[in-house]
């Protein structure tokens, strides 16, 4: 759990109105066919802080990141990410955004045909700037040791349990020093105990690589550890937001239900 | 016999008809949308798989990957395949030859059916389905694990790596699996001469090529390339736009074999036409 001190910091608002924000998001609107999916959607995330945003299923919440990655194409809006918007650039003008950016998947995505090594060498290998095979070593074990699996280097992803497959996964988004980490459900289909593990590497990993992370889960307990500051997202639109506090407090139905 | 059907029902059997009638052409309309939409579909994938072939980046160690994967893994079943070909062939024509006392054209005989035809079309048609199912469910399974997606954020074009890689080796690996299963199928029909005679391979072997010349090789060789395209075309395009669920890498994958087979049947037809012409 965050503690008092830290949660004071940032979710102090004057302090936090000093922070500059690394993405920034302004009337975001995405549709499949005739189902709009987001709608209107505005917000920023802040440099160092964590962003939670909680939702039902099918609220639009990964659509939500993956827009900001460009993976999908908004129909109307501004995604900046470091003053830059995801929506005009070109594509190795993404490339070069997407290099700061760590993006956990919900199924961890780990690639079947290539051991532990091989994942994670795969985003440094193509890297704008090219690393020797001895910095590459170096870095992955690193980045290994801060998910505490630094022994499973040469095995394969289906010898790993669902919790390693997510740390290795997470392993990977960070070998490459992002500044910003996304994370869609990180603790979906995952014991209690592993759950909590990972949202506590989700806090290691924001004070170790400061980063700004932007949380997707419907996991309260996750919420509860890793938010400094939570969005609530209804039907595609912003329900709510603040910090841990107001939704704690909150008398709401549907927050409600969330915070029981 | 004249039936007298009131104003009323008769107007409702026509607009019955006529809703049906709309359905039916609501229906046809769909099928007609899906079917262009899908055919633009594989035009831009052909062109984006052009324009990637020829970028800067070339994957030089996963297209060797893939080679190794299309090619020396295919070996011990095309290696089987070309032997039984070369022997069930020798087997059967013997007897007709026989009653024409033309036995001396067996060896000849077989050699060009399989260097011309059947070696091209009978690997392609396995390389069908073991390739281009195991391109579609690859793909396919990667797509529905976001493994596709995960390459896109790390800076990494999945066309690039995975699409150009595999058609290409499947291009290159499938005609030397194609000239490898005809040289089996003639050392299996030296092997089927010799159930019911004796024949030594020196001699058979020269009988086979002296009735072979260049112009055999050329258009099989050439229409095995094409083969190859097709078959690295079809099982990636099918993988790569698999859909969402688990069951769509089966589909992935079947759907791929169905239409990898038919189209290196209709690439033969057409070579065989525009070999006929060119010849004449």
């Amino acid at each position: 759990m965050k503690t008092e001190q830290t949660e004071s910091v940032l979710l102090d608002s004057p302090k936090k109105s000093t922070k500059e924000p690394v993405i920034e998001i302004n009337g975001l609107y995405k549709s499949f066919g005739n189902q709009e999916v987001l709608k209107n959607l505005s917000f920023k995330l802040f440099d160092g802080e964590n962003l939670v945003v909680l939702g039902k299923s099918g609220s639009g919440k990964s659509v939500l990141i993956k827009c900001i990655v460009g993976l999908l194409r908004s129909d109307s809006g501004i995604i900046n990410v470091f003053d830059q918007n995801v929506l005009t650039l070109k594509r190795k003008e993404l490339d070069d955004v997407r290099q700061k950016i760590g993006f956990l998947f919900q199924s961890g995505a780990l690639y079947d045909s290539m051991t532990v090594k091989e994942n994670l060498e795969f985003p440094l290998k193509r890297m704008e700037k090219q690393l020797k095979q001895k910095e590459i070593d170096e870095k992955i074990i690193e980045a290994l040791e801060n998910v505490g699996l630094p022994e499973v280097l040469n095995k394969m992803p289906s010898e790993l349990s669902g919790g390693m497959r997510k740390r290795i996964s997470l392993a990977r988004t960070i070998v490459v020093d992002p500044m910003i980490m996304l994370y869609d459900e990180p603790t979906t289909g995952l014991d209690p105990v592993t759950s909590d593990e990972i949202s506590s590497l989700i806090n290691d990993i924001q004070k170790k690589y400061k980063t700004s992370s932007i949380i997707i889960t419907h996991d309260i307990e996750c919420a509860r550890m890793t938010a400094d500051r939570l969005i609530m997202l209804q039907d595609g639109e912003v329900y709510e937001q603040g910090n841990l506090n107001k939704f704690e407090k909150s008398t709401d139905l549907i927050i409600r239900a969330f915070f029981k | 016999m004249k039936i007298i059907i009131p104003v009323k029902r008769a107007k409702e059997i026509a607009l019955h008809h006529t809703i049906k009638l709309s359905e039916k052409t609501l229906a046809k309309t769909k099928e007609a949308h899906n079917f262009l939409t899908d055919f633009a579909d594989v035009i831009l994938f052909i062109a984006r798989l052009i324009r990637e072939t020829f970028s800067r980046k070339f994957e030089v160690r996963e297209f060797f990957h893939q080679c190794f994967n299309i090619g020396y893994k295919s070996l011990p079943l095309i290696s089987v395949t070309g032997t039984i070909m070369g022997l069930v062939l020798t087997i059967q024509s013997r007897p007709v030859l026989a009653n024409f006392g033309a036995e001396t054209l067996l060896p000849g005989m077989v050699a060009i059916s399989l260097i011309r035809e059947m070696g091209p079309v009978i690997t392609g048609l396995i390389c069908a389905g073991k390739i281009a199912s195991g391109m579609g469910a690859e793909l396919g399974s990667m797509k529905v694990t976001e493994q596709i997606e995960a390459m896109e954020v790390s800076s990494t074009h999945p066309m690039r790596f995975l699409v150009v890689t595999r058609v290409w080796a499947a291009t290159l690996m499938i005609p030397l699996l194609i000239l490898y299963a005809d040289a089996l199928g003639i050392i299996g029909s030296w092997i089927g001469a010799n159930i019911k005679g004796d024949v030594s391979f020196v001699l058979f072997f020269s009988q086979a090529f002296k009735n072979i010349d260049f112009l055999d090789f050329i258009p099989a060789v050439v229409k095995s390339f094409f083969f190859g395209a097709v078959i690295g075309i079809v099982g990636c395009y099918k993988g790569y736009n698999a859909g969402r669920g688990t069951e769509s890498v089966g589909k992935a994958a079947n759907s791929a074999v169905v239409l990898a087979s038919l189209l290196v049947l209709i690439v033969d037809m057409i070579a065989v036409q525009v070999t006929d012409m060119l010849v004449k």
